[in-house]
């Protein structure tokens, strides 16, 4: 009895949804070159239904489905650009964890400028008066 | 009853709280002692009041009260005690309910040691704490009720997100809490200072050990919860610059800069602007953080509320006190007279640059984390802002930062020679060469991994290099140095300590370029090579836990034909809420670790296994809490301690290299 209850406990865990996490050995690319460029730009790819998280790094069935995309598109031959590019356009910009560059996000790319700038006009001037010393 | 109780409780606080508030702030303006001194009890019995209302849900909790909402929603009759407490912070309520006992512990800890500290700054401090509170209370009581009942009661609760249910998640929440609610001390002590219009080296004395204090905590706090991540979510991600995890980083952040601005302003009365910007800066980053996580504005892991009231009502409380504290600001910051002159290569100088660059780091975070919500909100368009972002951006300020620590650490006060303090450094600059070197032999690319480990070997040298120059400065014969060594005043160890500690995190972040992985499916008996260890898989099989199953596999972790270590990757099943979690097998070894992590079964018997090797990978955790040990040593500082009375009796005190 006990040993049963423990097979099905193994069994029920096995089995458990959970399991498919992140790459899978099953969805690796045969020839190494070609897997370690995909799992690079798995790692900018956001995982739709995730927060923040790339889709390298997701257990979503979403992210498995990116990752088979992605894959299939780079053993066709795409280059990187082309792979990336063949999911922005099935999934739009939000896909990707390092937002282009664009009016839009100008503000996004600037603010460490802007933020610097900033600091040193105000900050900085306001303790300058008491420089000298 | 007991319950009923807490509730009530928690009713009276409220109401205390708006006495503290309202009657020593009148005080203060009227110059009345006595309405003044009512901020002290009413601080303390408002502590004891929400300590009351928390033991209550904690009991509820502990006996498994299946009446109470909150019970039945997050716990279970079999889940184990540790979790049955821990289990109150692990909702919205109950989190929030920690959130002001910690505010109100705050407020508690200034009623008790500040009695060195004038009369109208402690009222005014004690006032605008207990503002805090009632603001919170009322957030709480109106909204967030943690004491609902329900009736008729079910026989069993719905069980803790397995997730949560893990000795990390009991200790990190209150850690992280202590740190950013810890800020709030310093933020009532900065709106205090700026109504009562008199800002001083006193004030940053008095400000300064909280400042410490919030900020040993909130390192640990973000610590820890890295590390759980690290070990919990699978695959040894322990960042992933998520908005919640963003929200702890902006305070933490923005209390570095304000911890080294506090010390300028004790020292020397220059960078006031500064230090009462930061002070406020952080305390509001603290209360946009917890909107972000509470308002449901976000969806993660971390984010259990999802309610616009609660939203709007937060965004409320936030919009009136950073509003406020702001427009003080504006008003008075103008008016403060100028400090301590000092010229631009100086320690005040590299002080002014290191604010400059983690406000700009800061803002950076700030913004990155709230632009996909602005700019959803103004063109509806959906942008992803991710780790990518924040590396590009992030890596270029902080590499610099990190070269420029320890040279600020060499300069003097008020004029400094840039050649000299360079030349202190050779030693530092030769090791970090030398690292260079060795690193790019060694391990090679990624070149960012390169570059980031040799300028953290040079930080970690060049950081503790000034204890040793101090030491042998005129001191003949090592036994002379040595007592040189110990009779250093304990703040120099600190700022050594804090900053060596910085450079061993950002070796173990530059470590993790030269990570090694193998996704592989194995059978039993099967081995699989992972940098320089080889894996075996021995055993799988099952056992039960209190609350849970878990299948579990044993693996060998072997290196030149000797087993060093075996490690036990598992899969857990809580039938309570019909979730799985994975629980990793991780061995030590050396500073690096074997990481394993089972995937999942296949019919034939085999199971996919992801195994990692990560060198260095610990130096991130001990790194930060060798940071905090030299936050302790800074606030051990007897002269972090001792009252203003004593510093005006002897105010010549000659500091001159410190």
């Amino acid at each position: 009895m006990k040993r049963a209850l423990k097979i099905l406990a193994l069994a029920a865990a096995l089995l458990a949804p959970l399991g498919a996490y992140a790459v899978e050995p099953g969805e690796k690319l045969a020839d190494p070159a070609q897997e370690a460029r995909a799992r690079a730009i798995a790692t900018e790819l956001r995982c739709l239904v995730c927060q923040n998280q790339s889709i390298d790094d997701s257990d979503a069935p979403l992210a498995k489905d990116l990752r088979m995309l992605l894959r299939e598109q780079i053993r066709k031959g795409a280059s990187d650009k082309e792979a990336r590019d063949y999911i922005v356009a099935r999934y739009g910009d939000f896909v990707l964890l390092r937002p282009p560059f664009k009016p839009e996000t100008l503000l996004l790319w600037g603010a460490p400028l802007i933020a610097l700038a900033g600091g040193v006009e105000r900050g900085g001037a306001g303790e300058a008066a008491g420089v000298g010393g | 009853m007991i319950v009923e109780t807490g509730h009530f409780a928690l009713i009276l606080a409220f109401a205390l709280a708006l006495a503290q508030a309202v009657i020593p702030f009148a005080g203060a303006r009227l110059g009345d002692g006595a309405l003044m001194r009512v901020a002290r009890p009413t601080a303390l019995m408002q502590f004891l009041l929400v300590a009351l209302a928390y033991g209550a849900l904690t009991y509820a909790h502990v006996v498994s009260d299946f009446s109470l909402v909150n019970v039945i929603e997050n716990s279970h009759s079999s889940k184990p005690l540790i979790y049955k407490i821990s289990g109150v912070w692990g909702n919205h309520e109950g989190s929030m309910l920690l959130w002001v006992l910690v505010l109100s512990l705050c407020g508690a800890l200034i009623a008790l040691f500040s009695s060195a500290m004038p009369a109208k700054l402690r009222a005014d401090t004690l006032s605008v704490q207990g503002l805090l509170g009632a603001a919170f209370l009322l957030f709480i009581l109106l909204t967030s009720n943690p004491f609902a009942r329900v009736s008729p009661a079910p026989w069993q609760g719905r069980d803790l997100n397995p997730i949560l249910q893990d000795p990390g998640l009991a200790i990190h929440p209150p850690l992280l809490y202590l740190g950013y609610v810890g800020f709030s001390i310093v933020f009532s002590f900065a709106a205090a200072a700026l109504i009562g219009g008199r800002i001083d080296a006193a004030w940053a004395r008095f400000a300064r050990p909280w400042t410490l204090f919030a900020w040993i905590s909130l390192t640990l706090g973000i610590a820890m919860g890295s590390y759980w991540a690290y070990y919990t979510l699978g695959w040894g991600g322990f960042w992933f610059w998520d908005p919640v995890e963003n929200a702890s980083l902006m305070p933490w952040i923005a209390g570095t800069a304000l911890l080294h601005s506090a010390a300028v302003m004790e020292k020397r009365e220059a960078l006031k602007v500064w230090t009462i910007f930061l002070s406020i800066l952080a305390f509001s980053l603290s209360l946009l953080g917890t909107f972000l996580v509470r308002s449901g504005v976000l969806t993660s892991v971390h984010a259990f509320a999802s309610d616009p009231e609660r939203g709007v009502f937060i965004l409320a409380i936030l919009v009136f006190f950073i509003g406020g504290a702001l427009a003080l600001f504006a008003l008075r910051a103008g008016a403060l007279p100028v400090g301590g002159l000092f010229a631009p290569i100086s320690r005040e100088g590299a002080l002014v640059l290191n604010n400059l660059l983690l406000t700009t780091c800061c803002a950076t975070v700030v913004i990155g984390t709230l632009y996909p919500l602005a700019l959803e909100a103004i063109t509806g368009e959906k942008i992803s802002v991710g780790a990518p972002f924040f590396n590009t951006v992030l890596i270029p300020i902080a590499l610099p930062l990190a070269l420029l620590m320890p040279i600020g650490q060499m300069l003097a006060w008020k004029r400094g020679d840039l050649s000299a303090a360079l030349a202190r450094l050779r030693v530092a600059f030769v090791i970090g060469v030398a690292a260079l070197a060795a690193f790019g032999a060694l391990q090679g690319a990624p070149y960012l991994s390169v570059a980031a480990a040799a300028v953290a070997v040079y930080l970690v040298v060049g950081s503790l290099s000034d204890l040793v120059l101090r030491a042998n400065a005129r001191a003949a014969g090592p036994r002379a140095a040595l007592a040189r060594l110990l009779g250093l005043p304990l703040s120099v160890f600190g700022t050594a300590f804090a900053h060596a500690g910085m450079g061993l995190t950002l070796l173990g972040l530059a470590a993790t370029g030269w990570g090694v992985e193998n996704i592989t499916t194995m059978r039993v008996g099967d081995y699989a090579d992972v940098g320089p260890y080889k894996i075996v898989l021995e055993e799988m099989a099952a056992r039960p836990g209190p609350n849970y199953s878990e299948s579990y596999a044993v693996m060998a972790v072997r290196s030149n034909g000797q087993t060093v270590a075996r490690i036990e990757p598992a899969k857990r099943f809580y039938p309570a809420r019909k979730t799985a979690r994975t629980e990793a097998g991780i061995v030590t070894l050396g500073l690096g670790q074997v990481y394993a992590a089972l995937g999942e079964g296949h019919d034939d018997g085999s199971i996919d296994a992801r195994i990692y090797y990560k060198p260095l990978v610990t130096l991130i955790w001990i790194g930060a809490m060798v940071m905090a040990l030299g936050g302790a040593f800074s606030l051990a500082d007897r002269r972090l301690r001792i009252g203003v009375a004593r510093r005006a009796a002897a105010p010549a005190l000659p500091q001159a290299a410190e």
